[in-house]
């Protein structure tokens, strides 16, 4: 379908990323430190079967809906206006790039220092990133949509006129999809802040787990699913003023009585600054000298280790994804799966996409021991499930011949060829968001960037955090920005690539997930 | 017990109808947090009697919230979410620097010469000794918090002497960090780590409460004594509550004298303290370069 240039096409690429997989698979630390895993997987699917709803928390399912509403809410409102001049500002873009390179947990460890444990934490941790992510995906959206209403529009017709009655139509279907989307990310990501103290179920699903009450954390994940499942119903255009009057008013009470005025000085203007500039005298040589004294232990010790084992950890998910996708996607498909087969395999994927990554290495580095392979099954096993539902769905799209093949001929010969594109752009477009994944999980005790920007919070040396946190958005930027050129070297920049995409799967139904 | 999970149902749902407008009382409610250093459920119960307790004695609301990690505890109290927290020796140093005019007012009275326990799995065949024991070297190793004074400063200070010039990545095979004292005895006994250091008191609570399995992990050091938990109070609690509040809190805090409350912290009861008790520890957190 798409021919591409000499000496780097479809196999090329795959070959490469899968033989440097390899070579980090050797490096990697896959070690399981734990004696009986097996055991306690036992235990924790033994709980998870007999889930123990009266022990559920109903504030805290209160309180993820409220975050993610407000935050989505407050995130696709920035996103949308930051998308007006998305395509012609730069430093507009660079803002917007810079927000969403950083993880939601990120921003709340940051945030946190200035407004505590409290609703203004997880709402902003959220709104934030996700302005980044908006404002990029409406610009995108807005730029591929159909011109031929704005050249009919009569001479002299104002900028937001334009946009209201000749853009905003033919791109609103799209967006509101696109939205809906993000409110089931905000839902993940609001229950994920609950594992650093906010009061969303991650709260009790962190204690659960650890204390090993798997009847608890069943309970949760089964609400959790079924607010995702049943989103469809309470997230509507008549509910929606209900939804974010209701999430106001049901946000958690504060606590105590922070002083964030001071908080914010004091963040901004003495935590974060590099400690050899504090005292020091900036137009001196003398503290330009300390400050690299300063910096380059951090730089050797931490930004690199981190940013080696961050690619490293990302390189071996990122194929292992291929391959789970690969092998998973033919149980979504009509002609693989059946009729029978299909919707249970739609049920499995659905559930293993709507478990947030965070939450599944939390539990497989309890099992596991802390090394790789926990996190490298998280991301996996999470990524796997949303590329293979994505590639069922294409998979029914196509149209194939009356006398096509069946079973392992028609995957091999026919369908995976004719996709093959079509799934190296999901992946690579998901290749950054494994990175930035990826740093998070050194919070969890994996050596990529995050476990650094942990020790350095735990040290309360912020300054050092926020120096890590930079590196990792600026790796995740370069990460991109690589993907992206892949992607057009492959010619696969004008497939679809988001969940949600601005380009409908044909046959298939609207919005996706 | 369903009838009081049930009550929990019912409580959750009115509290998140009508969330939002504090409980109205004269004055705010004085915050407090715990370091999350052991099982959460004994922190729950310990904290919370805690918490009806001040409020007896002290006429305030008093409320207790948790947090899931040491620097957690250490930012509530930096950016005044909490007025009063209790801290192990370390993160009690971190709050006092970060909050000028903050004071330690109450320890236990085992916590003026707390003590760390090197544990080590059976399998390992260590045996206890009265030194340091060097023999841990190779092994794999798991300190308790990153910030935990009991589960990291001190047994990081002790395998710094112990190896002149090495640090513990270097001398074990590999060094892990659990997040709490409990946790750090579970991955011990099942063997996903050989050795790890532990705060005495939690290794005393799970032994009574049978947690401990004595055929699986034991104690093969006992450290020198240092200076460990106390209750930290900021300046401004007199402002908000009236002169001479902090006088009566350490008061209340040292007058605790009911065993419900002071067994699950372990404390036969709590002592006044002053800033000057945990000097020695800013030392040593400047020795391990965990302090600037």
């Amino acid at each position: 379908m798409h021919p591409a240039p000499a000496g780097l096409g479809y196999a090329a690429v795959s070959r490469r990323f899968a033989a440097v997989a390899l070579v980090c698979l050797l490096v990697a630390d896959l070690h399981v430190t734990t004696l009986h895993p097996l055991a306690d997987l036992a235990r924790l699917l033994g709980g998870l079967v007999r889930p123990d709803f009266l022990a559920v928390e109903i504030r805290s399912v209160v309180y993820t809906v409220a975050f993610a509403v407000l935050g989505v809410g407050l995130g696709v409102g920035a996103g949308f206006l930051l998308a007006v001049p998305f395509a012609r500002s730069r430093p507009v873009r660079l803002a917007c790039a810079g927000l969403r390179a950083v993880h939601e947990l990120f921003w709340a460890l940051l945030l946190m220092q200035v407004f505590g444990l409290s609703a203004t934490t997880g709402i902003l941790a959220i709104a934030l990133p996700y302005a980044g992510i908006c404002a990029k995906v409406y610009a995108e959206i807005v730029e591929e949509a159909d011109l031929s209403a704005l050249r009919v529009l009569p001479p002299g017709t104002g900028a937001v006129s334009a946009f209201l009655y000749a853009r905003l139509p033919e791109t609103a279907a799209r967006m509101r999809d696109y939205t809906l989307y993000r409110l089931e990310c905000g839902l993940r990501s609001s229950l994920v802040l609950g594992f650093i103290g906010l009061p969303t179920m991650g709260f009790y699903l962190e204690s659960a787990f650890r204390q090993g009450r798997y009847a608890e954390a069943g309970a949760l994940l089964a609400v959790f699913y079924a607010l995702i499942g049943t989103r469809r119903l309470w997230v509507r255009g008549v509910t929606l003023p209900v939804l974010l009057v209701g999430a106001v008013l049901a946000l958690p009470p504060a606590i105590g009585s922070a002083d964030v005025g001071a908080s914010l000085t004091r963040f901004l203007g003495h935590d974060i600054v590099p400690a050899p500039l504090r005292t020091g005298d900036p137009t001196s040589p003398e503290t330009w000298a300390r400050l690299w004294a300063w910096f380059a232990p951090i730089l050797t010790g931490q930004i690199l280790p981190g940013i080696l084992q961050t690619l490293i950890l990302a390189q071996i998910a990122l194929v292992a994804t291929g391959l789970g996708a690969l092998l998973l996607f033919p149980l979504t498909a009509r002609r693989f799966a059946g009729r029978l087969g299909r919707p249970l395999g739609r049920v499995l994927l659905v559930v293993v996409r709507s478990t947030p990554e965070y939450m599944l290495a939390y539990v497989g580095l309890q099992l596991l021991g802390p090394s790789m392979l926990p996190a490298i099954l998280a991301l996996a096993l999470h990524n796997a499930g949303i590329v293979a539902y994505l590639m069922g769905r294409h998979a029914d799209a196509i149209p194939y011949r009356p006398d096509a093949p069946r079973g392992l001929d028609l995957y091999a010969y026919e369908t995976v060829p004719r996709l093959y594109g079509q799934f190296l752009a999901y992946l690579l477009y998901r290749w950054e968001l494994i990175l930035r994944e990826s740093a998070i999980f050194g919070i969890l005790g994996v050596a990529t960037l995050g476990f650094y920007v942990d020790a350095a919070i735990s040290e309360l040396r912020l300054d050092v955090a926020v120096i890590l946190i930079a590196a990792t958005a600026a790796l995740t930027v370069a990460v991109d920005a690589l993907s992206r050129r892949l992607r057009r070297r492959l010619r696969i920049d004008d497939l679809p690539t988001r969940l949600s995409g601005p380009q409908r799967i044909p046959c298939a139904e609207p919005g996706g997930g | 017990m369903i009838r009081r999970r049930l009550g929990r149902l019912a409580l959750g749902v009115l509290a998140a109808l009508a969330a939002g407008p504090a409980r109205a009382q004269g004055k705010p409610p004085l915050v407090f947090t715990g370091i999350p250093d052991q099982d959460e459920s004994r922190l729950v119960e310990r904290f919370g009697k805690v918490a009806r307790y001040l409020e007896d004695k002290l006429g305030v609301p008093v409320r207790y919230v948790p947090v899931k990690s040491y620097p957690a505890a250490v930012t509530a109290f930096t950016n005044g979410q909490v007025q009063l927290a209790w801290f192990g020796g370390f993160t009690g140093v971190q709050a006092r620097r970060a909050v000028p005019g903050s004071h330690a007012i109450a320890q236990g009275a085992e916590d003026a010469a707390f003590k760390t326990y090197v544990i080590a799995n059976s399998a390992t065949g260590l045996k206890p000794g009265k030194d340091f024991p060097k023999t841990v070297a190779g092994q794999t190793f798991t300190f308790g918090a990153r910030a935990s004074t009991s589960g990291r400063l001190m047994p990081e200070y002790f395998i710094r002497q112990a190896f002149p010039g090495r640090t513990p990545e270097q001398v074990f095979a590999r060094v892990g960090f659990s997040g709490d004292h409990t946790r750090t005895i579970q991955l011990v006994q099942s063997g996903a780590y050989a050795v790890g250091a532990v705060d005495y008191s939690v290794w005393d609570l799970d032994t009574k409460a049978g947690k401990v399995d004595p055929k699986a992990v034991s104690v093969i050091w006992e450290s020198p004594p240092f200076p460990d938990y106390q209750w930290t109070v900021r300046a401004d609690v007199d402002k908000t509550y009236g002169a001479g509040f902090t006088d009566r809190l350490r008061d209340a805090l040292v007058g605790i004298a009911d065993p419900a409350i002071l067994e699950p912290f372990g404390r036969t009861r709590f002592i006044p303290v002053t800033d000057a008790a945990y000097e020695p520890l800013v030392e040593v957190g400047r020795a391990t370069g965990l302090l600037d």
